[in-house]
C-alpha cells in the first residue's frame, strides 16, 4: 500500500506521523499488558509472609547438627565442638575455591574466613541447599557422609563442603549461602 | 509439490460447503490424493506415529486432569487416587506416562531418519526448524509432567533443572525465583507447572499443523533425496501410504500395550513413588531416559573455560546442543541430501548415532571418574559432527552417482550394493 506519499519536499506526512504515534502508543500498550501477566509469577505475598522462623537451639549438643525448614529450604544449624572451630579458622584463603563469605548478616565481598561465616565461633548456620544445582547436602544427620572436609557432602554431583560450609572440591561454585539469622536470647535464633 | 487439485465435491452439500468451507477439499488434497514418492520406506512412519501419540497424550492427559489434585499436599495422594480408586485410572495414568516414552522413542527414530536422508536440506529447511521447536516444546511439556505425581524424582528433578537458570550471570537468581514464584520449589511452582503442562500440547498441535503444511509444499524427501520429477514418481497417500503407516502405527502399539501392561514402570524410577521431601534428597537424581543424552552433556563439564565457570559451561553446552540444530540446514554443505550417496558421511553418522546412544547410558551413570571422560567425548564428537564433520565432508566427500528419477532406483535396481549400504 503506498498511501504515505512524501510531501514534495522529502518530509513525512501527517499520516506517516500518525502511523508512528499508533504503533507506539499498541507497543507501550502491549507491554504494559504484559507486564502484571510476568509479575503474577514472583513470589506472592503469603509466600513472603513466611519470610522468618525462630528455633529454639538449646537442645542441639556439642557436635550435633540440625535441620530446619526456611522459606521451603533446609537450613543447617551445627553446633561445632571445640576442635572443629579451630580446624575451621586455621583453614587459610588460599585453600579456599569460593573466597567470598556469602553471608547475609555482613557485607558483600568479604573474605570468607571463618569469623566472616558466623556469629558465634560454636555456631555454623548455613542454608543446605548445594550452590551448584541445588541438592541437600548430606552431614548433618548422624551416620551421613560429611565429605572429605569433614562438613557436608553433596551426593548428587560430589561437592564437598568444610566446616564452614565452604565449598572445597567439587563443582558447586560457591560457598553455601549464610541465611540473615540473629540471636534473640542465647538459646533462640530467628532466621529471616 | 503443490497439486492440482483433484476433489470433485459429488453431492449437493459437499458443493454447498465447498463453496463455504472448502475444509474436505483439504483434507482431501492432504491426505488423500496427495502425491507421495514411490520408494518411502519404514523410517518414514514415524511422523504418522507421532501423530498417534499426541492425541493419545492429549486424550489420556485430559482424562487424569478430572482426577488430578495440583497442591503440594494432595498432589501425590490424588495421583495414587488414580492409582488405585479411578475406574481405569492405573490404564490411563500408565498409558499417558509410557506414551510419553514412546513419543520420544518415536521422534528420535525421526530426527536420524531426517539426519540421514537430508530432510533438512533446501528446501526443507522450515520443516526442519519447525520440527525442532516441537522438539523444544515436547521437552518442555514432559519435563513439568514429570512434575506433577510430586514425588521425590519430581521435585528434585524439578529443583535441579530450574537451578540451572541461575548460572545465567547477575539475573540468573532472579530467573529462578520467577520461575518457582517463591524461595523454592513448591505449591507455586507446581500450580503453573500443572497449567502450562496442560497449555503446551495444544501449542505443540499448533506447531505439528504448521510442520505438515511446511510438508506440503515442497512434498516428502525420500530415501534416495531426489526430487520428484514426473508424476511416475509418486503415488497416491490414499490407500498406498495410509496402509503402510497403518501397519506401522499398530506394529509401534504393540511395543506400547507391551510396555502399559506388562512392566508399565520399567522407564520411570522408583524414587518418584515416594512423596517429594524438600529436606532429603536422593542420592542420585536421574532424569526421565530421554533426557539423559542433555543431561550427560551438562554434568560433562567439569572445568572452568576462562571466566566461565564449569557450571555456566555446563548449561551452555546443553542447551547449544539443541540450538545447533536449527542451524543445521546450512552447517550440511553437500549437495547430495541422502547419505545413501554418501559412503564417508554413512560412517560418521554411524559414529554419531553411537554417541548419542552412550551419552543417554552415561548420563544415567554417576558423574564419576571414566564416565566423566567418556561423556567428555561424547560430547566433543556431538559438537564435532555438526560444526567440524557435516561442513568439511561436504566439500571432501565424493558422492556415488545418483539415480536420474526415484523410478529409475525403484525400477532398474542397477546397483545392488548402493541400495544395501543405505541400512533400511
Amino acid at each position: 500500500m503506498n498511501a504515505t506519499t512524501e510531501t514534495k519536499d522529502g518530509e513525512p506526512t501527517r499520516r506517516d506521523f500518525i502511523h508512528l504515534l499508533a504503533s507506539s502508543a499498541v507497543a507501550v500498550g502491549a507491554a504494559g499488558a504484559v507486564w502484571p501477566l510476568v509479575a503474577q509469577m514472583n513470589p506472592d505475598a503469603s509466600v513472603l509472609a513466611l519470610s522468618t522462623k525462630e528455633v529454639d537451639i538449646s537442645a542441639i549438643a556439642v557436635g550435633q547438627a540440625i535441620k530446619v525448614i526456611w522459606q521451603g529450604k533446609p537450613v543447617f544449624i551445627r553446633h561445632r565442638t571445640p576442635e572443629e572451630v579451630v580446624e575451621a579458622e586455621k583453614t587459610p584463603l588460599s585453600a579456599l575455591k569460593d573466597d567470598e563469605a556469602r553471608n547475609a548478616n555482613i557485607g558483600d565481598k568479604a573474605a570468607a574466613d571463618d569469623s566472616n561465616r558466623r556469629l558465634k565461633p560454636e555456631w555454623m548456620i548455613v542454608v543446605g541447599v548445594c550452590t551448584h544445582l541445588g541438592c541437600v547436602p548430606l552431614g548433618t544427620d548422624r551416620g551421613e557422609s560429611r565429605g572429605d572436609f569433614n562438613g557436608w557432602f553433596c551426593p548428587c554431583h560430589g561437592s564437598h563442603y568444610d566446616l564452614a560450609g565452604r565449598i572445597r572440591k567439587g563443582p558447586a561454585p560457591e560457598n553455601l549461602k549464610v541465611p540473615p539469622y540473629a540471636f534473640v536470647t542465647d538459646t533462640v535464633i530467628k532466621i529471616g | 509439490m503443490s497439486h492440482e487439485s483433484t476433489y470433485r465435491p459429488g453431492s449437493f452439500v459437499e458443493r454447498w460447503l465447498d463453496k463455504r468451507l472448502p475444509l474436505v477439499r483439504l483434507a482431501h488434497d492432504s491426505f488423500v490424493d496427495f502425491p507421495t514418492p514411490k520408494n518411502l520406506n519404514y523410517w518414514w512412519t514415524f511422523g504418522g506415529i507421532l501423530s498417534i501419540f499426541l492425541v493419545i497424550q492429549i486424550i489420556t492427559g485430559v482424562v487424569l486432569a478430572m482426577h488430578y489434585t495440583p497442591h503440594v499436599t494432595m498432589a501425590f495422594d490424588s495421583v495414587e487416587h488414580i492409582m488405585r480408586d479411578v475406574n481405569y485410572g492405573w490404564l490411563m495414568r500408565y498409558m499417558h506416562s509410557n506414551g510419553a516414552s514412546m513419543f520420544f522413542i518415536a521422534v528420535y527414530v525421526h530426527m536420524f531418519r531426517g539426519l540421514y536422508y537430508g530432510s533438512y536440506k533446501e528446501p526443507r529447511e522450515m520443516l526442519w526448524i519447525l520440527g525442532v521447536v516441537i522438539f523444544v516444546l515436547m521437552m518442555a511439556t514432559a519435563f513439568m509432567g514429570y512434575v506433577l505425581p510430586w514425588g521425590q524424582m519430581s521435585f528434585w528433578g524439578a529443583t535441579v533443572i530450574t537451578n540451572l537458570f541461575s548460572a545465567v550471570p547477575v539475573i540468573g537468581d532472579s530467573i529462578v525465583q520467577l520461575l518457582w514464584g517463591g524461595p523454592s520449589v513448591d505449591n507455586p511452582t507446581l500450580n503453573r507447572f500443572y497449567s502450562l503442562h496442560y497449555l503446551l500440547p495444544f501449542a505443540i498441535f499448533g506447531v505439528v499443523i504448521l510442520h505438515i503444511w511446511a510438508l506440503h509444499i515442497p512434498g516428502n524427501n525420500n530415501p534416495t533425496g531426489v526430487e520428484v520429477k514426473t508424476k511416475k514418481d509418486t503415488l497416491p497417500f490414499h490407500p498406498y501410504y495410509t496402509v503402510k503407516d497403518g501397519f506401522a502405527i499398530v506394529a509401534f502399539l504393540v511395543l506400547f500395550a507391551a510396555f502399559v501392561f506388562f512392566n508399565p514402570d520399567a522407564l520411570g524410577h522408583p524414587d518418584n513413588y515416594k512423596e517429594a521431601n524438600p529436606l532429603s534428597t536422593p542420592a542420585h537424581i536421574v532424569p526421565e531416559w530421554y533426557f539423559l543424552p542433555f543431561y550427560a552433556m551438562l554434568r560433562a563439564i567439569t572445568f572452568d573455560f576462562f571466566f566461565i565457570s564449569s557450571k555456566l559451561g555446563g548449561v551452555i553446552v546443553m542447551f547449544s546442543s539443541i540450538i545447533v540444530l536449527f542451524f543445521l540446514p546450512w552447517l550440511d554443505t553437500s549437495k547430495v541430501r541422502s547419505m545413501r550417496y554418501r559412503p564417508v558421511s554413512q560412517l560418521w553418522f554411524l559414529i554419531f548415532v553411537v554417541a548419542s546412544v552412550a551419552l543417554g547410558y552415561l548420563g544415567g551413570k554417576p558423574a564419576e571418574g571414566t564416565y566423566v571422560v567418556l561423556a567428555q567425548i561424547a560430547t566433543a564428537y556431538y559438537f564435532a559432527f555438526f560444526l567440524i564433520i557435516l561442513p568439511l565432508l561436504g566439500l571432501l566427500e565424493k558422492p556415488k552417482p545418483l539415480p536420474k528419477s526415484i523410478s529409475e532406483s525403484v525400477l532398474k535396481k542397477p546397483d545392488l550394493s548402493s541400495a544395501n549400504a543405505a541400512s533400511e
